[in-house]
């Protein structure tokens, strides 16, 4: 699938010296996945277990007036009916929002079920307890709720109008204003002297995040203790401990999150949702264990939405095409509530509007609202995207009005290799950078200037099959986060991460990460550090995670943080446990610890080659603890939480080459180049197969996904037959390559790439797709660009015979 | 995505399944591949009380030509058909359509007589028969009968077969002149936004997703009899078709993309 043309991966200045890390490794997890032995939260058994099936609203914004189980509860196998008042007194409070991004922010009550009103098609009313999941949902059919519909809001600028006020305790539809503007007449005075001035209006999509897996929880509590164990198909046990614990007032010390094996989150399940809080509400009313798995149909409707946001980005710059200002004006859809961390997601984006140019005025405001839709939350990029989207697009509009060519306009505008670390407009400091090369591989790799040739040709001879070349360059920020800087931002959590490292008797080792992987292949990345700085097999190195008993620290796994906040945690845990093991090697050859080298799992004397003890020597002498130092502890075990001092920022371009058949409107992607830099690389096959997942991702919201809404606030788009998410069919060969310029902000010099590809990939393929449209006059096309969309836009502009 | 309570019969012949049918009524459906039927109920838009699985009965699959005539029994699964070499030397427009429905996993389950007696307007291979002039044989408590697969077909998801029989066999011309399907849609697996199918040489042209029938173009036929270039015929492919609309297409863009795709397939088809 993949040229790999580069097989350099780790700077020559990094840490890794044990001849492991870089390495293309086949990934521990695969065996299990791939033969059906993993277990996800659907095949656990549990005896006797209740399933619960929700009683949704078919209604986009209703009252409801009655709700009549009297049917549902004479059906074979049901138990009881809940309405949204019956359990009201099960919650402690309504369900967390962690990101209060401002004092004023509106944050109407969220309750995990609908009392009195339902606020978007999808949101529970009722929720029916039965032995079997089968009955279960037989039983949601004889549950008789009477509706009074109400106006529902779906468009975003209608929503800020305020014509018609979803939560009426809010008294508007505007949940909150953010603004981040250091310098406004810096940014006035660049507009006003401004050459060029280039305004462009962006509008992103609702994207459903289809993870294979589809949501799934089941409590299981020991009513005499006061013990439940909550399992969940969650990127986040431990957070959602905490806030289980706070919603429900239960004792936090009491409740106990594990996450089996989980097929994909992509953001969607970094969330507190309400059904993991009624199966545990149920769980202690019924004194027993109940459970529920998501339907594909609820996935759509009721799992958090991603993008959904409407922006307006204005560059100024003077008459080279030399940026002197980024304005940027953000219109984004909360959807019906605010789910844990949505609020913050345009703060993800909102510093990096000026992409990876350097540009001394800055301005960023964001509005965001209320419709009668589902929720919106993180989904992968979250925030970053939308930003590189605006700024990439807008980059090419520029060019034009300069008159010159994409490439040209951002080399004459990436921030020089020699301001790093730089000093961002928006208050950032970036960590490491080189961008120029990024550039000048990718045009190599889909040959450039051979394709502009082919495109002028296929124009002159008047082909209905134009070609589109677009480029996309792209910094983010990642590695979320320093827990300071969070507090700045207003978010309800530290961006620590925790890790163990444990060397058993054997010389075996365990790793306790608080990192949660769900597709990532942490146990093949970490056990490749460790194994690397120990010098022993990595699969003598075992990872566990996911279960907040044998974790009980974590911030789990979002933001492209695993490997840089995790990972290095790890790292500082393992050199830690080294730091133990050589004093008490040198107590076992009676040397001073600072004349002992550790290399390839042996220490010994610098300049005695002969006198050496191994590390399974010593980890045996530390359990044993029969000759230990003078009030050393036994075992070798050390634990690190690390708060890293600043995020990373990976970067680099992305060039597409489409098709566009003018007749029918299709467009397709002929070439693909990636040319990233993630720093230092653990598992380049992990971070090529982060890329392929990721990019592909970014291409279906140019080209596929949309969650079509009608005018009621109706999914159109609520199965994988109508939510377009592309197959292995309409992937192409990718042609991968990469640059390492490592991180500074940690010790392994790493930054994040499971976000890149996402971020890059959408704005490469719409300035491709507009790049080929360009003679026609069109300058945009709203995503995804469906040929019907490419079409018309062609017959709009007067082309194309019919 | 819990389909409701179903009993459920398997039968070993098409007898037995006719004789099913008519015991339970309007009560009943009849499961084959299940490709379409089963994501029905999973959905719960349908509710048969009682499922007749035919899918195990004798003598129901398999290719043969004899002569003029292609026979194949309502169990043959698009695989099957796909991967015949008889078929690809008797029928290859058949056996092509049959490669590009839904995904292998799809193919490999559903059967034609399935698709067919579906009726979905959106499949490729009911387009196909009516494109191919084929027939269709059905069994019913009275015997059996064979249907002009232009009759076949009477709305959306509605065809002539009677509640109590069953499709038992589909017979197909050799055809082996210029043909050409061209199926238009966002991913592989999906069902054509529009389809165009040209079978001998432009004798029969049929669409997908034009209309709430598959439907012959048979002002395009006409043309091309009356001596019209592929292209010119072309233009007329979507005169008073009312297709539908969906999030994909609305009806001019599909009546547009009628016009494009016919024309593309005449070309292919050397018509």
């Amino acid at each position: 699938m993949t040229d790999t043309l580069d097989t350099r991966t780790l700077d020559e200045a990094s840490p890794f010296t044990g001849g492991i890390v870089g390495q293309a490794r086949l990934r521990k997890e695969d065996p299990a996945l791939l033969t059906g032995e993993s277990r996800f939260i659907d095949d656990l058994v549990l005896p006797g277990a209740l399933w619960i099936a929700c009683v949704r609203s078919p209604h986009a914004h209703a009252r409801i007036t009655s709700i009549d189980s009297s049917a549902a509860l004479a059906a074979d196998g049901v138990v009881a009916v809940y309405s949204g008042a019956d359990l009201e007194g099960d919650w402690a409070g309504p369900l967390p929002c962690a990101w209060p991004v401002t004092d004023d922010m509106k944050n109407p009550a969220h309750l995990p079920v609908a009392v009195g009103k339902a606020n978007y098609a999808g949101d529970i009313v009722a929720v029916v307890v039965a032995s079997s999941r089968y009955a279960a949902a037989d039983g949601v059919e004889g549950v008789v709720v009477d509706y009074e519909p109400l106006e529902a809001v779906v468009d975003i600028e209608d929503a800020a109008s305020d014509r018609v006020v979803i939560h009426e305790d809010c008294g508007t539809n505007v949940s909150y204003d953010w603004a981040l503007v250091p310098d406004p007449d810096a940014v006035d005075a660049a507009f006003a002297d401004a050459v060029h001035h280039v305004t462009e209006t962006y509008v992103h999509q609702r994207l459903i995040p289809a993870p294979m897996e589809p949501r799934g929880v089941a409590a299981v509590p020991s009513p005499h203790n006061g013990d439940m164990v909550l399992y969940s198909s969650t990127q986040i046990p431990h957070v959602l401990k905490v806030m289980a614990a706070l919603t429900l007032g239960m004792p936090e010390q009491k409740l106990r999150v594990i996450a089996p094996s989980v097929g994909g989150g992509f953001g969607c399940k970094l969330n507190v949702y309400a059904e993991e809080l009624i199966c545990m509400a149920l769980a202690n009313r019924h004194g027993g264990a109940v459970r529920w798995t998501e339907s594909r149909t609820e996935a759509a409707t009721s799992t958090i939405q991603g993008r959904a946001q409407r922006q307006t980005i204005e560059l100024a710059a003077d008459a080279d095409g030399k940026l002197t200002a980024v304005r940027a004006t953000l219109l984004a859809d909360m959807g019906a509530y605010l789910q844990l961390v949505a609020p913050g997601v345009p703060l993800l984006g909102a510093f990096l509007y000026h992409g990876l140019y350097d540009v001394p005025a800055y301005a960023f405001t964001c509005r965001s609202v209320f419709t009668n839709l589902t929720p919106t939350d993180a989904y992968r990029g979250a925030g970053r995207p939308e930003a590189t989207y605006a700024i990439e697009r807008a980059m090419d509009a520029l060019a034009i009005a300069v008159g010159v060519g994409p490439d040209e306009i951002r080399s004459r505008n990436f921030i020089p290799t020699e301001k790093f670390p730089y000093d961002s407009p928006a208050g950032l400091i970036f960590d490491s950078g080189n961008y120029q090369p990024t550039l000048d591989r990718a045009k190599e790799l889909v040959d450039w200037d051979g394709r502009r040739a082919e495109q002028a040709e296929r124009r002159a001879a008047g082909s209905t099959t134009q070609l589109g070349l677009g480029i996309s360059s792209y910094v983010e920020m990642c590695g979320l986060a320093p827990s300071r800087t969070l507090a700045a931002l207003n978010y309800g959590a530290g961006g620590w991460e925790s890790a163990t490292v444990r060397i058993l008797p054997t010389c075996k080792v365990q790793v306790v990460t608080g990192s949660t992987p769900h597709g990532q292949g942490h146990e093949t990345s970490w056990s490749m550090i460790v194994a690397d700085q120990l010098g022993v097999d990595p699969d003598d190195v075992e990872v566990l995670h996911s279960d907040t008993a044998i974790s009980p620290l974590g911030m789990d796994t979002y933001g492209s943080r695993s490997l840089s906040v995790g990972g290095t945690a790890l790292w500082m845990a393992t050199e830690k446990v080294i730091d133990k093991a050589r004093t008490i090697a040198a107590h076992m050859m009676e040397a001073s610890a600072e004349d002992l080298e550790f290399s390839g799992g042996v220490f010994s004397v610098k300049g005695s080659p002969d006198r050496e003890v191994p590390l399974a020597g010593v980890a045996f002498g530390a359990f044993t603890a029969h000759d230990l130092p003078d009030g050393m502890e036994p075992n070798l075990e050390a634990q690190v939480t690390w708060d890293p001092g600043n995020f990373v920022f990976p970067f680099g371009t992305h060039i597409a080459v489409v098709e566009v058949d003018e007749e029918t409107g299709a467009v397709e992607l002929v070439d693909y180049a990636a040319v990233d830099d993630c720093g230092n690389q653990i598992n380049p096959m992990i971070v090529e197969g982060q890329l392929h997942g990721g990019i592909v991702q970014g291409v279906a919201q140019a080209l596929w996904e949309e969650a079509i809404y009608d005018e009621d606030g109706q999914l159109r788009a609520a199965n994988l037959a109508d939510y377009l998410v592309p197959s292995a069919a309409e992937c192409i060969d990718m042609k991968l390559d990469h640059t390492v310029t490592p991180s500074t902000s940690n010790p392994m010099g790493v930054k994040g790439i499971g976000e890149a590809g996402t971020i890059a990939s959408t704005p490469a393929v719409m300035n491709a797709v507009v790049d080929a449209l360009r003679p026609h006059g069109i300058t945009d096309i709203v995503m995804p660009a469906s040929p019907m969309r490419v079409r018309r836009a062609i017959e709009m502009a007067g082309g194309g015979a019919s | 995505m819990i389909p409701a309570a179903v009993d459920y019969l398997r039968v070993e012949s098409a007898e037995a399944a006719v004789a099913a049918l008519g015991e339970h009524g309007d009560e009943a459906k009849l499961l084959a591949g299940g490709q379409s039927l089963i994501p029905l109920m999973r959905l719960r838009l349908a509710t048969p009380t009682v499922l007749v699985d035919v899918g195990r009965a004798t003598g129901l699959s398999g290719i043969s030509v004899g002569g003029d005539t292609v026979s194949i029994g309502a169990l043959t699964t698009h695989s099957s058909l796909e991967h015949s070499a008889e078929l690809a030397a008797a029928c290859p427009l058949l056996a092509h359509v049959a490669s590009v429905v839904g995904d292998p996993a799809v193919r490999h389950r559903g059967t034609l007589g399935g698709s067919l007696a579906h009726a979905d307007p959106a499949s490729d291979l009911p387009a196909a028969v009516l494109a191919l002039g084929g027939t269709l044989v059905v069994s019913g408590p009275g015997g059996s009968r064979e249907i002009a697969a232009t009759d076949f077909f009477t709305g959306f998801l509605e065809s002539d077969l009677a509640a109590d029989e069953v499709l038992t066999e589909v017979r197909v011309p050799v055809s082996t002149g210029g043909w050409s399907y061209q199926k238009f849609n966002r991913r592989a697996q999906d069902w054509a936004i529009v389809g165009a199918m040209v079978a001998e040489g432009g004798a029969g042209v049929a669409l997908v997703n034009m209309a709430s029938t598959p439907i012959r173009a048979s002002s395009v036929e006409a043309a091309l009899a009356g001596g019209a270039s592929a292209a010119d015929a072309a233009a007329g492919a979507a005169d008073s078709t009312e297709p539908p609309t969906d999030n994909q297409a609305d009806g001019p863009y599909r009546q547009h993309l009628a016009r494009v795709l016919t024309r593309r397939a005449l070309e292919a088809a050397g018509a």
